[in-house]
């Protein structure tokens, strides 16, 4: 299943030419509000006729502006979960889930009771929209999407409008989605955090423009990115395996790089995860620190250096087998001449999980 | 006086009082039950859609409102006349005949009761969240279907009222009708015809009041039923 795109649309003041292709997975299209995100999306579900370009699902022609073709909406058998839920107010949650049923043809698919267990939703069955809480909302709104039997998902911030609390309770249905449904999903939103857990591809958008799109890992962790996800964002993945429960509430993570120890997870020893590092939370040192609190401290290898417009500077870093980005003054890159092949230390403030369960190498 | 109505109504009533009790009923219910149909497509239109002529159409539906009831009259019997070009047409094509029928007083009170239906059906289609129509497109269903599943039964509400109100209307309707169809007892007489009729004769006060009240009574029935088959729909919808 991969999903094509390619198309130019212009209205107002703003104009947009976006390519890409999402593959299985989740591919994420991140962006600032107004980069022309939701267009993409909506112009993928047919709700928008674009002036131009082609979109094609696993080969499967949804438009081409060339050829004059534009199939419907309804005829495109894509779920599609938007940030407000829009559930219908006059049907019960049953007949919610139900409504995409009535006219997906009659062959295998993800099941009812099955969607419904993997949401969690069957104590609402009976209930009406009306008196549902926000998250629980989103997962009607998320198993309606699946039971229409969609060839592709799209959700555009699906967890926009929920407070924390309740994202946390929906991120993890999402992972089980991705992880035990064989539906690729295109995920809008300007969360990194949700990109960073969710996505493995990533496009990214500014101003109407794709600027990068691939592997989500190879996105976040190359410097050139940075401009578009924000400096304060930006930030690689490293893969990581829990190695032991320690006495004192951390977990001892084993990376390739080396082992890190990061607050209790609630993970099996062995089970693999994804760990996120913001760049501005890395600090490069030449020399082996010594007398630090902080207790992660990883020896790496300078791959690349971005001297940004302003006074700061990007530095990629290989550790091990992944890639680190680390944000640094120009300043401080001069003084400790950081270079291509400079061996250093990066020493990680922070270290936060982002993904649980990371199916084979991710 | 009130205790005329109740009880004995058809013993109070002469023939030709109680057919046009039940001859406005006919037309109003006819009137009412053949222009809903439209009555719902013209106002989806409005609401949702935007097309060439669309203030022109706006315009028509909203004509009968604003002429005299007697000019709307006239016309009607120019175009749906036996000599004129629709009623023509349908007389020699059909034997459908309108002018001095009781038909013709249900197309009177279907078109003077028209703007009155599309007001309230239209207002009811612009609160509906067109998002909601989109999420259903996404789902499969096509235009008719999103239509029957998701707009029809938000609608209902506005519907029933547009519906009641158009109802009242053509109970009500006098100008328009007496110019079209005439005044004929037993024909083309409806109940405000009946009781212009009476007023015009000496001594046709009381008969004139027993139907006042009966005018009165049918259109507090209507309203009544309008606001609780309205407020049920609401709930139901609502799903509390």
């Amino acid at each position: 299943m991969t999903l094509s795109v390619r198309l130019t649309h212009r209205f107002g003041g703003f104009s947009l030419d976006a390519a890409f292709e999402a593959p299985m997975g989740v591919t994420a299209v991140f962006g600032r509000s107004g980069s022309g995100k939701t267009t993409v999306i909506n112009a993928v579900a047919g709700l928008l006729r674009p002036d131009a370009g082609h979109v094609a699902l696993d080969g499967r022609v949804l438009f081409d502006s060339s050829r004059k073709v534009f199939m419907p909406v309804h005829r495109r058998r894509l779920g599609y979960v938007f940030q407000e839920g829009r559930l219908f107010p006059h049907l019960s949650v049953r007949q919610n889930l139900d409504y995409g049923r009535w006219f997906a043809p009659r062959e295998e698919g993800a099941g009812f009771d099955h969607v419904v267990a993997m949401l969690g939703i069957g104590a609402l069955l009976d209930r009406r929209p009306g008196g549902l809480s926000g998250g629980e909302k989103q997962r009607v709104a998320i198993g309606r999407a699946l039971l229409a039997k969609p060839r592709l998902l799209l959700m555009d911030e699906p967890l926009a409008a929920l407070d924390e609390e309740r994202k946390a309770e929906i991120l993890p249905y999402l992972e089980r989605l991705r992880d035990e449904t064989e539906i690729p999903v295109l995920y809008v939103s300007h969360s990194m955090a949700e990109v960073a857990r969710l996505a493995t591809t990533l496009v990214l958008m500014e101003a109407g423009r794709v600027v990068r799109a691939g592997p989500a890992a190879d996105v976040l962790s190359d410097p050139d990115s940075v401009p578009a996800l924000g400096v304060r964002t930006a930030g690689a993945s490293l893969h990581a395996i829990v190695a032991a429960q320690e006495e004192d509430g951390l977990t001892r993570l084993q990376t390739s790089a080396g082992p890190l120890l990061i607050p209790r997870v609630e993970a099996e020893i062995g089970a693999r995860l994804a760990i996120r590092i913001p760049a501005q939370d890395v600090i490069l040192s030449r020399n082996r620190p010594e007398g630090l609190s902080a207790l992660n401290v990883l020896a790496a290898t300078v791959t690349a250096v971005r001297l940004g417009e302003g006074p700061g500077a990007i530095i990629q870093l290989r550790a091990g087998e992944d890639l680190l980005l680390a944000r640094v003054t120009r300043r401080s890159a001069l003084a400790l001449e950081l270079a291509p092949g400079v061996a250093c230390f990066a020493i990680l403030k922070t270290v936060a999980v982002a993904q649980t369960n990371v199916g084979g190498a991710g | 006086m009130l205790d005329a109505v109740p009880g004995g109504l058809g013993a109070a009533l002469s023939p030709d009082e109680w057919r046009a009790v039940t001859l406005s009923l006919k037309v109003s219910f006819w009137a009412t039950v053949l222009s809903l149909p439209l009555g719902v497509a013209v106002a989806y239109a409005l609401a949702r859609h935007e097309f060439w002529g669309k203030q022109a159409l706006n315009g028509l539906v909203h004509l009968p409102l604003i002429l005299p009831p007697v000019v709307t009259g006239y016309l009607l019997l120019l175009t749906f006349g036996r000599k004129g070009m629709i009623g023509g047409f349908l007389d020699q094509s059909f034997g459908l005949v309108f002018a001095f029928r009781w038909t013709g007083a249900a197309l009177t009170a279907a078109v003077m009761a028209f703007p009155l239906m599309v007001r309230a059906i239209r207002l009811a289609i612009e609160a509906v969240d067109p998002k909601l129509e989109q999420a259903a497109s996404t789902l499969g269903a096509s235009r008719p279907w999103v239509f029957a599943t998701v707009t029809l039964p938000l609608i209902l509400p506005g519907v029933i009222a547009g519906a009641i109100l158009a109802f009242a209307k053509a109970m009500g309707e006098f100008g328009a009708t007496i110019t079209f169809v005439s005044n004929i007892p037993g024909q083309t007489q409806t109940l405000p015809s009946a009781i212009y009729s009476f007023l015009q004769v000496p001594g046709g006060d009381a008969k004139a009041m027993q139907l006042v009240l009966i005018a009165i009574a049918i259109a507090l029935t209507a309203l009544f039923l309008s606001e609780w088959v309205g407020r049920s729909v609401a709930r139901r919808i609502a799903g509390s």
